[in-house]
């Protein structure tokens, strides 16, 4: 333990004398959030600063290995520097797909090359990633997928489209999931592939949701190419990585904490719109108990992240469980966002361009909730992976 | 603290559901229904369970017990609950337990503790005066009389009240009928004069009863506490009861769970094993996540009884909330599930639906502690 105060020490130290002053607050909106890669721009020098300096340091993604840019910080010394960072407000310097996604899908499934090809520049913000898995016809069922890549000797050709490709229009490069061998099973002809956005057979489309501009986009791919080099893992093996990848994204989705609503419970905002009876309880007692069986339950789920954190502590596997948090934690996210409207009541409904307020915002947010059950594996798949993986019942 | 089990909690753990299903099976349950066993259980196997170190869990070393505290309790009483065991655990052991050995002088102490970790002396909480749980209502009076108090009032659905021999009564030494201030606890014995107890059969077959004191004279020696200051005692004794009783609603849930998840496995109907359709497994599904809500309120409120005693009251609503609903939720389903064969008598199955309702209501339903928590963040 003494070891890991003085590393609290030291991080302190580093980070009260890099991390600029302009940039230590919480991050409020889409100009707080470092993306990097060929096309960024930053909104101050400080940010570009920030992001240098922890580069530097291996400190944008703490806990890779140094070799690869990493700061080859053990979980526990990452969990302080994430404590210290919080402490004086420093956002993250770069978020990414790269970091979040392939950067593990690479350590665990990459070869030596790949990883000192792509992972340092992800390290330093140099390269942004894309997704890509979904297509218009393969979503809950992501394993039919037809987006083909033919062997063609040293190189692929790539054919066919991805949607739902986060960020697209902005990004480098993209991991997509391929079909490699279209004679196969579904599940054995699939291979993971890193494509690069930078070349005429890759196009991009935003694509508008209920809830307004989206970072969405579909992603196109006509006779675009991507050398044999690229194929991450075995030929025809991809399933596997994919699946690791989706039970680590479930996990992080679920995870997001829902116990705030724009720094207002709904219960802080019905006080406000509907009042206190003589006892100091909300004047409308059907909306003032669905809040409070959706506190029980949110207080409970917090519990429940803790005790699953714990138990992989203690050397025990989550394993599927990942599917439950991801399961109930979306679906209370989406009755959280109900109740803040309806404690909010009209004025949430205020939308469009011209409403810069609060109200305005909380619609938006509302509605892009309902994605949270649909992205990444829906509810109703997550229940499938209990009942066969925990619950062992029966295929049909 | 870690919101796991250590290894002696795990061993604990599996020795008294070892002990629970060899001597306390559901067919125990059933046998003191039929054969309308006085006090509502076996004075033998409560022995046996306070030998097996069950009663004496919150009592101390120094008072004949071990002291492992409520996480320990919380798991006793979760395998009683998976065996809907009849027994005065939570009146005595838990409810007994720690009010003396909270606020109890040295000689309460002295005189009451041993026998509950012993197992020979049965202790019943008189709180309630209506049919739902209010426990600042409070009209039974003590009124100052020579060196003592006289006890006049009702009390009614006590638990274990019908097997108790001392009784923990909340009584009204000053302030008006629903004030926190002028509460005061007394133990009174069962066989004092003026004491009446009428058990009352209830649809989970425990022991409950209605209990009337008629100017029971008892002396000084009988405040538990301080006068007119009880409240907050009562309130943090009847937290780790809740607490403990979510515990055992954990169990029952589960257990009626993996009763109904064996029976999707095995049940045939249109050819095929009903378990393969997707309408019950996402039921089942959904039924588990929240099962697993209900382990993580229930875990924490144990432990933070055992870190912070009196800083349990949010958490332990918490627990007793979630418990109470899903373990209602549960077992509707389980009945729902096994079709007709859930309906009949026959079966287990029904019985634990019947004992999810009545501890739901024990000591503040869900809806009750759901409203605490809107009370406590200022809604």
């Amino acid at each position: 333990m003494p070891d890991l105060e003085k590393f609290r020490e030291e991080a302190r130290e580093w980070l009260e004398a890099n991390c600029p002053e302009s940039i230590r607050k919480p991050v409020s909106g889409e100009d707080d959030i470092v993306w990097g890669g060929r096309n960024w721009v930053f909104k101050s020098d400080d940010q570009k600063i920030w992001l240098d300096r922890m580069a530097e340091r291996g400190w944008t993604v703490p806990e890779w290995p140094k070799e690869y840019g990493g700061g080859g910080l053990s979980k526990e010394e990452a969990k302080v520097l994430k404590q210290e960072m919080a402490r004086i407000k420093a956002p993250p310097p770069v978020n990414s797909f790269g970091i979040w996604m392939l950067g593990p899908a690479l350590l665990k499934f990459g070869s030596e090359e790949q990883k000192r090809e792509h992972l340092p520049p992800i390290c330093r913000g140099e390269i942004r990633w894309a997704q890509g898995y979904s297509e218009p016809g393969a979503g809950s069922d992501l394993a039919a997928l037809q987006t083909r890549a033919d062997d063609k000797g040293d190189h692929y050709i790539v054919n066919g489209q991805k949607v739902w490709t986060s960020y697209a229009d902005e990004c480098d490069k993209i991991f997509c999931l391929v079909r490699t061998d279209p004679s196969a099973p579904k599940h054995e002809g699939i291979s993971f592939l890193l494509i690069d956005m930078d070349q005429p057979g890759v196009t991009t489309k935003p694509i508008r949701l209920i809830s307004g501009k989206s970072p969405f986009c579909e992603t196109f791919f006509d006779d675009a190419t991507a050398p044999k080099e690229n194929l991450v893992g075995e030929l025809n093996k991809g399933w596997t990585i994919a699946k690791y990848l989706l039970t680590h994204e479930r996990a992080m989705i679920g995870g997001m904490d829902s116990s705030q609503v724009l720094g207002r419970s709904p219960g802080e905002i019905a006080a406000d719109t509907v009042g206190r009876n003589s006892e100091g309880e909300l004047a409308d007692s059907f909306l003032r108990s669905d809040i409070a069986r959706s506190d029980v339950d949110g207080w409970a789920f917090m519990l429940t992240m803790e005790r699953y954190r714990d138990k992989s502590k203690a050397g025990e596997g989550v394993g599927a469980a990942s599917s439950g948090l991801k399961y109930y934690g979306t679906e209370l996210n989406k009755r959280r966002y109900e109740l803040s409207m309806s404690a909010s009541g009209f004025n949430a409904l205020k939308i469009g361009d011209g409403i810069d307020s609060e109200e305005g915002e909380m619609a938006r947010r509302w509605l892009r909730t309902k994605a949270n059950s649909i992205e990444g594996g829906t509810s109703e798949v997550q229940l499938n992976i209990i009942s066969k993986r925990i619950l062992e019942l029966p295929d049909a | 603290m870690a919101l796991v089990l250590n290894e002696d909690q795990e061993m604990l753990r599996d020795a008294a559901r070892g002990f629970l299903r060899r001597r306390s099976p559901v067919s125990e349950l059933r046998r003191v229904r039929d054969e309308q066993v006085e006090g509502g259980f076996s004075r033998d196997i409560w022995r046996e369970m306070a030998e097996q170190g069950f009663a004496g869990v919150l009592v101390s070393e120094e008072y004949g017990g071990s002291g492992f505290g409520h996480v320990a309790a919380g798991l006793i009483a979760n395998e009683m609950g998976r065996t809907l065991a009849p027994s005065p655990f939570l009146s005595s052991a838990v409810l007994g337990a720690a009010a003396l050995g909270r606020a109890g002088t040295d000689g309460q102490k002295g005189e009451y503790l041993p026998g509950i970790a012993g197992g020979e002396l049965i202790t019943a909480m008189a709180v309630d005066e209506g049919d739902k749980h209010k426990p600042e209502h409070v009209t039974l009076k003590a009124e100052k009389s020579g060196n003592g108090f006289k006890l006049t009032g009702a009390k009614t659905f006590v638990a274990d009240g019908g097997a108790a021999d001392l009784l923990i009564v909340s009584a009204r030494t000053a302030g008006a009928d629903e004030d926190q201030q002028g509460v005061t606890l007394f133990l009174v014995p069962a066989d004092a004069t003026g004491v009446t107890i009428n058990t009352t059969p209830t649809v989970d077959n425990r022991n409950y009863a209605d209990i009337t004191l008629d100017g029971v004279e008892v002396d000084g020696d009988a405040v538990l506490g301080e006068v007119d200051n009880g409240f907050v005692l009562l309130e943090s004794v009847l937290n780790a009861g809740r607490s403990v009783l979510a515990a055992e609603m954990e169990g029952l849930a589960k257990e009626s769970f993996d009763m109904t998840v064996d029976y999707l496995k095995t049940r045939k109907q249109f050819g095929k094993i009903i378990g393969t359709f997707q309408g019950l497994q996402h039921r089942a599904a959904h039924l588990w996540t929240e099962l697993e809500l209900v382990e993580s309120a229930v875990l924490k409120a144990l432990q933070t009884l055992d870190e912070n005693f009196d800083g349990a009251g949010a958490i332990a609503a918490l627990a007793k909330a979630k418990a109470g609903s899903v373990a209602r939720l549960a077992t509707q389903e389980a009945i729902q599930m096994h079709g007709g064969i859930g309906m009949t008598d026959e079966h287990d199955i029904g019985f634990y639906m019947k004992r999810a309702r009545a501890a739901d209501e024990l000591f503040g339903d869900a809806d009750f502690h759901a409203g605490r928590i809107a009370m406590l963040r200022g809604y």
